[in-house]
């Protein structure tokens, strides 16, 4: 098991502490396509659940990505923004989005886990 | 079927030729690149000696203006227009865009001097014909949506969004409810500009989700409502094709729950002459001339987005605009001693796209602008008949209205993606049409043939998208994500140009 924890707009959460890593994974990045530039929030941001955390712009289209759970950013992956290909070649790694302080670690039982996620794309 | 050779010798194979052209298919330099700074078209006298009083910050290099002869401009400008896909061309498929036969007729009277020297600043005494042009064709647009009164002046259907929102604000504040409703219900197919012009005016944008069928469905939008909600914006028929079934219950919603209702005109093409957007319960809704009445994406020129307004928004409808004294026609110039929300524009609106509206209207009478919406209806469902075998639509097989919905279902596992499909369309000699849009779709093909097309037009398009399609499913994929291969420029590699694009051009 890889301990994360995801949503249906396919964000996934890597808990680290207090602080949780989102990011979108590799069903989303491989659906979005090439990315061409990321623009993530400011440090600081309070974010409720389901609120709008980045957007991601691909030659496809441009994509908000959702806050999986409340919180406060405490850092960006700077690197994207010369980087932004960095999303679509490791989603899970290095092309994380934005770190988030837990604003109600409890919101964290309500996204799915990696077997219920699997199940859920192929129902997709 | 056209009695074609099987392979055409592609131009990666032919001789390289001296030039770098194809025969007509020639390469263009910029405008930089080509003729001497000493040359020009024109012979202008020397500037005269003057006493300088810049106090050192005059110009000391030359600024780089091209320099080239009248022919050289003239071929330059000549070259790149043909390098240029238009309705003109041939079929133009682009959903959602109403890219339908421009009447020369337009043209025409659109080149009368009475209108074409007329200038916004001459006194309006000088202009009646021009004031009675702008209200023959207030009275159409209104008399085609049933609605009460309409400001001519937006440029263009989001600055019409812009102008129908802006009344909804104002009537809304004027009830004392500005602070407490500030949210705008729009449908997940919406067009992208709804929820821009929503955010523009301050409000937060809820999204109301699709129902399987791919219509907006009236218990969603009840789910939605509140007394914080101030308007929804939907489109009818929207941006799947489809017509919202439900409209007149949602309206009623929206009434009841104390909002508005702004409509989206975008695809008034498929409904004019037929319904009456009034009759659905709209408050307000913009009408692109630049679409629905001909001239599509105004020609290259201005586009014009009067909006039509309920008589609960009518005061509040901006100025300038027109008004009948008797016998006199004015244009309202100032908003004091009235409820207007103010001034969007300089001057009244698009007066080249009144006059080539209007002629289109006259051209066909009310009873033509019907057919015409028929036609292309009957247009999009003979594409859709034709091709349903081959290809997948995302909602079911049920009659579309001007524009036919398909989905990439059909490629699954293809190695070929809709960008590709159009890709290889342009190879074909068609523009291709809208793709990735509406994004409720995976994959989306959005084809609005208009009913500008002969059957003999269509049925040469459909066998050409019947022709990829059978290619696409029997493995043929390098047709496609090779092309295009006969246009002027190939594959472009879109990621790179995304993300490190060259913007300005400099000397080498």
């Amino acid at each position: 098991m890889s301990g994360l924890k995801y949503s249906k707009d396919h964000e996934y959460l890597r808990i680290e502490g207090e602080v949780a890593v989102v990011g979108i994974t590799d069903y989303a990045q491989a659906q979005l396509g090439d990315i061409v530039f990321v623009d993530l929030p400011t440090i600081g941001k309070k974010v409720t659940k389901g609120g709008e955390l980045a957007v991601i712009e691909s030659v496809k289209a441009a994509s908000e990505v959702y806050a999986p759970v409340a919180g406060e950013v405490v850092e960006v992956n700077a690197e994207l923004g010369e980087k932004p290909a960095l999303v679509n070649e490791a989603p899970l790694s290095g092309g994380w989005l934005v770190k988030l302080r837990l604003e109600n670690p409890a919101e964290i039982e309500t996204l799915m886990d990696e077997a219920a996620y699997d199940g859920f794309l192929k129902t997709l | 079927m056209l009695d074609r050779p099987a392979k055409i010798e592609g131009p990666d194979e032919a001789p390289a030729t001296f030039t770098g052209n194809r025969a007509l298919d020639q390469e263009e330099p910029l405008l930089f690149e080509i003729g001497r700074l000493d040359a020009t078209g024109v012979d202008v006298d020397a500037a005269p000696q003057v006493e300088k009083r810049l106090g050192g910050l005059e110009r000391k290099e030359a600024i780089g203006l091209p320099g080239l002869t009248e022919p050289e401009t003239m071929r330059h400008y000549v070259r790149l227009s043909r390098k240029n896909y238009s309705i003109d061309a041939g079929l133009y498929p682009l959903g959602s865009c109403t890219m339908k036969h421009n009447p020369r007729i337009n043209e025409k009277v659109a080149r009368f001097e009475g209108f074409a020297d007329a200038h916004p600043l001459a006194p309006q005494s000088t202009v009646p014909g021009a004031l009675e042009l702008m209200e023959t064709l207030a009275h159409w647009l209104m008399t085609l949506t049933g609605m009460h009164a309409v400001a001519l002046s937006p440029k263009a259907g989001a600055h019409g969004e812009l102008c129908g929102m802006m009344a909804i604000k104002s009537a809304i504040a004027a009830k004392g409810e500005g602070a407490s409703r500030n949210v705008v219900l729009i449908p997940q197919s919406a067009h992208g500009t709804n929820p821009a012009t929503a955010a523009l005016l301050g409000f937060s944008v809820r999204v109301v989700p699709a129902a399987e069928d791919g219509t907006v469905c009236a218990q969603a939008v009840r789910e939605a409502l509140g007394p914080e909600v101030a308007a929804i914006m939907l489109t009818n028929p929207n941006t799947c094709g489809l017509f919202e079934r439900e409209i007149v219950e949602i309206a009623q919603a929206v009434h009841d729950a104390g909002a508005y209702f702004y409509c989206d005109g975008a695809n008034f093409n498929a409904i004019a002459g037929v319904a009456r957007p009034a009759d659905f319960g709209v408050d307000a809704m913009h009408i692109n001339l630049h679409k629905t009445f001909s001239t599509p994406h105004g020609g290259g020129g201005p586009g014009a987005g009067p909006v039509v307004l309920s008589e609960r928004l009518a005061p509040f409808a901006p100025v300038p605009f027109l008004r009948r004294d008797g016998e006199r026609l004015e244009i309202v110039e100032h908003a004091e001693g009235t409820e207007s929300f103010g001034r969007m524009t300089a001057f009244h609106g698009q007066m080249g796209m009144f006059v080539r509206a209007l002629a289109y209207m006259l051209a066909h009478g009310g009873d033509g602008v019907a057919q015409a919406s028929k036609d292309a209806v009957l247009s999009a469902n003979y594409v859709r008949a034709s091709l349903r075998d081959v290809m997948t639509q995302p909602f079911g097989d049920r009659a579309c209205m001007h524009e036919v919905l398909f989905d990439d279902a059909w490629l699954k596992g293809r190695g070929v993606s809709t960008l590709d499909f159009a890709k290889a369309m342009i190879d074909e000699g068609y523009h291709p049409m809208t793709m990735y849009f509406p994004l409720v779709v995976h994959g989306a093909m959005l084809i609005e043939p208009t009913e500008s097309e002969s059957k003999a037009s269509l049925d040469l398009f459909i066998a050409t998208l019947r022709n990829l399609a059978q290619a696409a499913k029997e493995g043929d994929a390098k047709r496609f994500t090779q092309a295009p291969r006969y246009a002027p420029r190939k594959r472009v590699d879109e990621t790179l140009a995304a993300r490190k694009p060259v913007l300005r051009w400099s000397a080498a």
